[in-house]
């Protein structure tokens, strides 16, 4: 925690707790204190359960453990649903399932920091769009989580590119446009079903275009200075609402009988940024944008998490790696505005040669199905342009770094023992086009195996439909 | 050997002006030691010679001999194939998307046109545009090239350009007109397809019966087209210009093989076709092509619940012509789309012809493009391994025989902030 409140709880959440431990006893006149109001710190908790799973040893395969290493004829052996060993020669315990995986590899399962399945879903009828709360530009009260959709389809086709977690954002029209949620990626029957469990939350800003285009016309804002006049108030006002509780805890512990501030569900969010629980993630296109919103950053002394597709990110990767920004972009994506005009094919390695933490993305129901490709394709255009990454390092910008954008990265995104047994058998190398996703393991369990098409999951919505069941 | 001129103007219209300019005096050269791909009857090559002569291929073999005129280039250990096609783009029409001024695959309804038919994308190519260079280092030399958008009942009139750097980039105007029977088109035309098909039969109707004296220079004319639209459409009809149909829903696919029993001269082309599979054997049977984009698998609307990665390959087993690539700034992402097609199941070599020969057939310019043959346009790519292989690239291309400066303003800025401290700020480095 980076600035621990007074306030003694983890997320400025909910309801006044209080009132309920009664009154009855405190018959002292005046001097009696009211119940302290505190807040509920976990409201929609996870209900997450694994699959059963069993032990097991994956022996003969080529193993990128996620943070750099590489293991030729290598074995991973995973107990309880976590992993266990990781390494050339594991003797298998006696209970072990033995999968002879000769010629696959094996990698931590793929992480999409962007994504958004479930708020967007399939079919993108009007009724689904849920995603954007474009009623205001500063709407960090809303949570992504309370749209998500479990049956969208595009759960199980991420499954089967070996995507185990991922990042459900709100859209990109508003300055703050909400909370974000993590999720496991069990395709379950609710969204509690699938939140990470214990994954703090994230909350969507955006800069540029976006906003400016869906406000322009409606109160603003209509330019980017607007845009960042927007981001300034509401932090400043923020910080009011931090110091307005600060002060009511204060009184309180000294013996008073303050009357609590009003609750305010956007400065709910916003202080938790401020106080370093929420992890600010940053829809920003170009190199300048950034480097004003790192100001900002320090201006209001908060830490921008990752700034999402980031296409400019190669002209300020030396800034983003003083700042300690992650940038999650796309391999070669371009063009569709003009903040995207600049964008290359060797950004991703540029910003990873400066030192900075790179992310693949998504941003895309297709996308997230092959995010191994667009590491590739990123990973052999550094290479031309004399950028030469280890494919192992280069698995750092699926798992290791997106895990640690979300803050997951002491459960999941490397093959390291202790960690949750998040993992893909690919059936060749993966950075390869004709290379697919075998079997996807989620704490252990295997959760998509595509050689046997009896147990695909198959969402409530396609149930019944053409094609249920078919190749996908 | 024909000249490209003579040849389009022999199988078109009159009205079609052909603008086939830059068949520059390449020099005389032999590529020597690759693998390659001729997507003809010779199939593939191994170390391999291919001879190019005054812009065309002079010919391809594993034993021929390097006449003493031509400069010999070493490329043992590459891949050859003939110039990519971007199946349908907008390239040309598009700089920037989005909020960025005129672009001009987009037309707003104009009193010419009452069913959008006529507009004409030859006017509009912009050989400057970025995007030509960004696409050509990538392997695709020629593209067909159309309107988006014009919320009427046809989205125009396309066009197949070359992607050389050229004045000239129009290979054949008017080289295709484009329709949408899918939701989209639906929601365009009364919300409904019981609407729809009723004003394409109608407007199609008009057409046919339309008299030279119907459509002189102020004779009154009533009907649900204009009369520049009628123009556009009577090369439909005759069959001289393919009607490219936007539909997914098999049912959609069927009406549109039904339409071909109406108007009998029909030349058809399916795009997007994501329940094509459901309906292979039919459009086999019908000569129907379809262009398609083999990633899509999601029900992304109730006219696409089939949706499936294996629809390339179950269109081919069928004995359907497949062609790949849907996009505009990343139609050269075509490669990967082809690439995750054979994942699925597609032969590897018609992986290849999908961006290359099979558009070519698509669009009646296979006779001049789209594999390594003699006597057809020297388009040709030097790549540095299989194109469908995300880590491969293109190293080397030419087009009429000539080679193409490989860079593009993607790559200058690259060059420009690969190193980050400079002695001046970045503005002052030319890379």
């Amino acid at each position: 925690m980076k600035k621990p409140l007074s306030l003694g709880v983890v997320a400025l959440g909910l309801v006044a707790a209080g009132v309920m431990s009664g009154c009855a006893d405190s018959d002292t006149g005046a001097d009696t204190q009211d119940p302290k109001v505190e807040f509920k710190q976990n409201p929609y908790p996870s209900t997450y359960k694994p699959l059963p799973s069993e032990t097991t040893l994956i022996t003969n395969v080529t193993v990128l453990d996620g943070v750099g290493g590489k293991i030729d004829n290598g074995a991973v052996l995973f107990v309880d649903g976590k992993i266990s060993a990781v390494g050339k020669d594991i003797a298998a315990p006696d209970d072990a399932v033995v999968i002879d995986g000769a010629g696959k590899w094996v990698t931590p399962g793929i992480i999409d920091t962007h994504s958004h399945l479930g708020v967007y879903p399939a079919p993108s009828t009007q009724s689904h769009a849920d995603g954007n709360e474009m009623t205001s530009p500063v709407t960090a009260d809303v949570w992504a989580e309370h749209s998500v959709w479990p049956q969208d389809p595009g759960f199980g086709r991420a499954l089967a590119g070996g995507i185990t977690a991922l990042q459900i954002l709100p859209g990109s029209a508003n300055l703050f446009g909400g909370r974000s949620v993590t999720l496991k990626n069990l395709p379950s029957r609710t969204m509690q079903d699938m939140k990470f469990p214990g994954a703090p939350y994230g909350v969507k800003m955006a800069c540029g275009e976006n906003p400016k285009r869906v406000y322009g016309e409606k109160g603003g804002p209509m330019t980017r200075m607007g845009n960042v006049a927007g981001y300034r108030q509401a932090w400043a006002d923020a910080q009011a609402y931090v110091h307005s509780w600060e002060k009511y805890e204060r009184e309180y512990e000294a013996g008073g009988n303050p009357k609590p501030p009003k609750r305010d569900l956007n400065n709910d969010t916003l202080a938790g940024v401020l106080n370093g629980e929420i992890i600010v993630h940053m829809h920003c296109y170009r190199a300048d944008e950034m480097t004003v919103m790192m100001d900002v950053m320090k201006e209001f002394d908060y830490q921008i998490g990752s700034f999402h597709h980031a296409v400019e990110a190669y002209k300020i990767a030396d800034k983003l790696a003083e700042n300690n920004v992650c940038s999650s972009m796309w391999a070669d994506w371009w063009g569709f505005k003009m903040e995207a005009y600049d964008g290359i094919r060797e950004n991703i390695p540029m910003v990873h040669q400066a030192g900075a933490c790179a992310v693949v993305h998504s941003d895309s129901d297709l996308g997230i199905q092959r995010l191994n490709q667009e590491a590739a394709k990123a990973w052999s255009d550094g290479k031309r342009a004399g950028i030469d990454i280890p494919m192992a390092d280069a698995w750092q910008w699926l798992s290791a770094n997106p895990a640690k954008s979300l803050g997951i990265f002491d459960q999941t995104g490397s093959l390291e023992a202790g960690k949750n047994a998040d993992l893909v058998i690919w059936s060749d190398n993966p950075f390869s086009t004709y290379t697919q996703a075998e079997q996807v393991f989620i704490d252990g369990a295997l959760a998509y195996d595509r050689n046997n098409p009896e147990s695909w999951p198959i969402s409530d919505f396609e149930l019944g439909q053409v094609a249920e069941g078919d190749i996908k | 050997m024909k000249h490209f001129y003579q040849l389009v103007k022999a199988t078109t219209t009159a009205s079609l002006t052909l603008c086939f300019a830059s068949l520059a005096f390449a020099q005389n050269v032999a590529l020597v030691g690759a693998t390659v791909h001729t997507l003809s009857d010779t199939g593939t090559l191994e170390n391999a010679t291919v001879l190019m002569a005054d812009g065309n291929i002079e010919a391809v073999g594993e034993d021929l001999n390097v006449p003493q005129n031509y400069e010999r280039i070493d490329v043992t250990g590459k891949v050859i194939t003939p110039g990519l096609f971007g199946a349908f783009t907008s390239l040309g029409l598009q700089e920037v998307s989005s909020s960025a001024g005129v672009v001009d695959d987009r037309v707003k309804a104009h009193p010419v046109s009452a069913t959008g038919a006529a507009y004409d994308a030859s006017y509009a190519i912009n050989p400057d545009s970025s995007l030509m260079a960004i696409t050509r280092v990538e392997g695709f030399t020629t593209a067909a090239s159309g309107l988006s958008d014009t919320d009427q009942l046809f989205t125009g009139q396309g066009a197949v350009i070359s992607l050389a750097n050229t004045t000239s980039p129009v290979l054949k105007p008017r080289a295709f007109v484009h329709t949408r029977v899918d939701n989209r088109g639906a929601a365009g035309n009364g919300d409904s397809r019981a609407a729809l098909w009723v004003a394409l039969d109608q407007v199609l109707n008009e057409a046919a019966g339309a008299t030279s004296a119907d459509l002189a220079v102020g004779a009154d004319w009533h009907g649900l087209t204009s009369k520049a639209d009628v123009k556009a459409l009577k090369s439909v009809l005759a069959g001289t210009t393919p009607l490219l149909v936007t539909a997914n829903r098999a049912a959609d696919i069927r009406q549109v093989i039904a339409l071909k029993q109406r108007f009998s001269s029909l030349k058809l082309v399916i795009v997007e076709g994501l329940e094509a599979w459901r309906v292979a054997s039919e459009l086999a049977s019908a000569q129907i092509p379809v262009i398609i984009n083999p990633e899509y698998n999601l029900p992304g609307g109730f006219d696409q619940m089939g949706a499936t990665l294996a629809n390339a390959a179950r269109l081919h087993e069928a004995g359907v012509t497949v062609a790949i690539g849907m996009d505009t700034h990343n139609i050269r992402l075509a490669t990967q789309h082809a690439g995750n097609a054979v994942a699925n199941g597609l032969p590897h070599e018609v992986g290849l012809k999908a961006v290359s020969l099979n558009p070519a057939i698509i669009y009646g310019v296979s006779d001049r493009m789209g594999s390594i043959e003699s006597g057809k346009m020297a388009n040709i790519v030097v790549w540095s391994g299989d194109p469908l292989e995300v880590t491969e690239a293109a190293e080397q291309v030419w087009i009429n025989g000539e080679p193409t400066e490989m860079t593009s303003r993607q790559i200058k800025l690259r060059d420009r902030y690969l190193q980050l401290n400079q002695a001046k700020t970045q503005p002052y480095v030319r890379p």
